[in-house]
């Protein structure tokens, strides 16, 4: 194998990320039934839908926060619910996660928070682990900040160190939940160029939960959209492609960004 | 001569491997196998200082460093770590690194993590003399002082708003203060006034026995309990559990900006959250304190009525005979601060807990420990005075 980043890699690989006839609920109520999607290494696949459609609960099941009520994850193929412990730490050890809110450890520096999984991860020692948390650090712009706290940062700052720790261990998978939220639109862009530049130079699949339309069309390769009154989904392919053939009107009036129609 | 670093790994995949020659003005490092954070990886600068002619001796001088990546495998941060080690070494000797036989990828992050922060961070921290940082300690106490007494007059005057009718009372928060202060708090203050009453009799017992005086100790365990301990105990349990529950309920509400949101609507926090929790605790302190005294004295029964020829009867008629109203009413007046101080103290801190989620664990212990010294001091003064008064 010649100069390859994971991007090349696969062919015949089992994708990344399967979810197999998923069902999630809270209690008894039934979130979402019959999803069943699969993402392709290298991918950044984005999952919409409306507030409160089980967007962000979809991305637990994925990370293995919840347990689906019925159905299955794959992660590499590997049924990730049923794996053991073992196992699971280590497919933790290969995904990324930057929440909505960044969720920094506040008592933490920034360097300190992104230096955490390294220290948990890896054998690395403490002049190397210094250099990783520098270059992840500047990778998202954050040169010089890291003696910081989280709170004496801004917003946007936060998003972008919580990136750098997300990345911290070159995951294979990254997920995202609402990137976009609570950033002006020039950080929301900034943010949305990192996304696609740890795709292209890293070959990393990425996965996001977002509704912001402009990211959307910006950077999905293809999304999967939530339908909260069917209660499943009702479109999965490229966004442009669902804009201009809708398979339904709740799909059209989301990615339209219109009302009509409705009561 | 070139060096060869190569670390040795049980897997089956190459390790990560770079080599170092010299080629005429360029020293090329080659590099191979699979580069990774989890394995050991070669430093740029080990491997340059035992690469002949490096330091420009013998072959005239270096002009640049180059890479050859054909034989490289997959690689992740440990490789750009290793290409960053390198141009720090070219800036440190002036040559030019030469980044045209890296992957694209490689390249475009390397300029991804040059690219210069949007801000110059300086964190030039001012050097302080021993007299100026006094100076400061001094002029945060007197700060501190003055938001004690602000938080606290503000206190006041919504009391006063609310006797006035001027306050829309929150009832269900001063409920859920009562509720949390009685059958909440009450098996901690049963288990601690007891061993308290326990205590003193044991202490009684030991000590009035010698002077023949044993049946005192219903004395000593009646004045004890109503006049010091029942209250003091009651308000030291109170600030660890309700000033801390306290300052990290508000705290929490200040980060999440629910207080921000409060005064925005034009409503006062302190009316709406301070002081309903402040009049919960006001009424539910000497409540627990009576309580607190019983089962103290019950307990100091049990131990006399155990340890000395002493009867039931006997214990209560001395207990009676010696110990006025005036005991119990100076700890029940005592209650009452005690009560207002771990309120007051709680609240302030949750009122003034900065940002992030450690700020919180801050205010909840600072309340903790403002809220009992308060509690010592001001029980110090009340027996002084109750001495001065002859109470």
């Amino acid at each position: 194998m010649t100069n390859v980043s994971r991007i090349e890699r696969g062919g015949g690989e089992a994708p990344p990320i399967e979810v197999r006839d998923l069902t999630m609920k809270y209690d008894s109520l039934v979130v979402m039934q019959s999803l069943s999607f699969s993402v392709g290494r290298g991918e950044v696949f984005v999952i919409m839908g409306g507030s409160g459609s089980g967007k962000s609960t979809l991305l637990q099941h994925l990370i293995g926060l919840k347990r689906p009520a019925q159905g299955s994850i794959l992660f590499d193929g590997e049924d990730f619910g049923a794996a053991d412990t073992t196992t699971q730490k280590r497919a933790l050890r290969r995904m990324g996660v930057l929440y909505q809110n960044g969720a920094l450890w506040s008592g933490l520096t920034l360097a300190e928070n992104v230096a955490l999984p390294l220290e948990e991860f890896t054998s690395l020692d403490a002049v190397a682990i210094g250099e990783v948390v520098g270059l992840k650090l500047a990778l998202v712009g954050l040169r010089g900040f890291e003696s910081y706290y989280p709170a004496e940062i801004s917003g946007g700052m936060c998003k972008r160190a919580a990136l750098a720790r997300a990345i911290a261990l070159d995951p294979d998978v990254l997920f995202f939940d609402e990137p976009s939220s609570g950033l002006d639109p020039i950080s929301a862009s900034r943010l949305d160029d990192l996304i696609l530049e740890l795709r292209a130079s890293f070959g990393t699949t990425i996965v996001v939960v977002s509704h912001d339309l402009a990211s959307i069309f910006r950077i999905a390769d293809r999304a999967l959209f939530l339908d909260i009154e069917e209660k499943t989904m009702t479109a999965l392919g490229s966004p442009a492609q669902l804009r201009d053939n809708p398979p339904s009107d709740e799909v059209h009036r989301f990615l339209t960004r219109s009302s009509k129609g409705l009561p | 001569m070139a060096l060869i670093a190569a670390v040795q790994e049980s897997t089956t995949a190459l390790p990560a491997q770079a080599e170092i020659r010299r080629q005429g003005a360029v020293l090329v490092a080659q590099l191979a196998g699979e580069w990774k954070l989890e394995h050991a990886t070669p430093r740029f600068d080990g491997l340059v200082e035992g690469t002949a002619g490096a330091d420009g001796s013998g072959s005239g001088p270096v002009r640049a460093v180059g890479f050859d990546a054909t034989a490289l495998g997959e690689w992740d941060s440990s490789l750009l770590i290793f290409l960053l080690q390198a141009e720090a070494w070219c800036e440190a000797q002036e040559i030019e690194f030469d980044a045209t036989g890296l992957p694209v990828q490689i390249s475009r992050l390397l300029a991804l993590a040059r690219a210069v922060p949007e801000r110059v961070v300086t964190v030039a921290e001012p050097r302080i003399s021993r007299i100026s940082r006094l100076g400061r300690s001094a002029q945060s106490a007197w700060q501190a002082w003055l938001e004690a007494v602000t938080f606290t007059g503000a206190v006041g005057h919504s009391f006063g708003r609310l006797l006035l009718r001027r306050v829309r009372m929150r009832w269900r928060d001063f409920w859920v203060v009562v509720q949390s202060n009685s059958s909440g708090a009450l098996p901690i203050v049963t288990l601690i006034a007891l061993l308290v009453g326990v205590i003193i009799a044991f202490l009684g017992v030991v000590v009035l026995q010698r002077f023949g005086a044993g049946y005192y100790v219903s004395y000593l365990v009646g004045y004890g309990m109503l006049r010091e301990m029942g209250a003091l105990m009651t308000g030291i349990i109170l600030a660890g559990r309700t000033g801390a529950g306290f300052a990290a309920e508000l705290g929490s509400m200040k980060i999440t900006e629910e207080i921000d949101a409060l005064r925005t609507l034009g409503v006062s926090p302190i009316d709406h959250l301070v002081l309903p929790r402040m009049l919960g605790l006001f009424v539910m302190m000497p409540l627990l304190t009576i309580y607190a005294d019983f089962v103290g004295i019950v307990g100091g029964m049990v131990v006399a009525v155990t340890l000395l020829d002493l009867s039931t009867t006997q214990f209560v008629g001395g207990l009676l005979t010696a110990v006025t109203l005036s005991d119990a009413l100076l700890g029940l007046a005592k209650s009452v601060v005690f009560g207002l101080i771990v309120g007051l103290s709680g609240c302030m801190k949750g009122m003034q807990t900065g940002s992030g989620a450690s700020a919180v664990g801050r205010s909840a212990t600072s309340a903790v420990v403002l809220g009992i010294t308060l509690i010592i001091v001001a029980n110090s003064i009340a027996d002084w005075l109750a001495a001065l008064l002859e109470i």
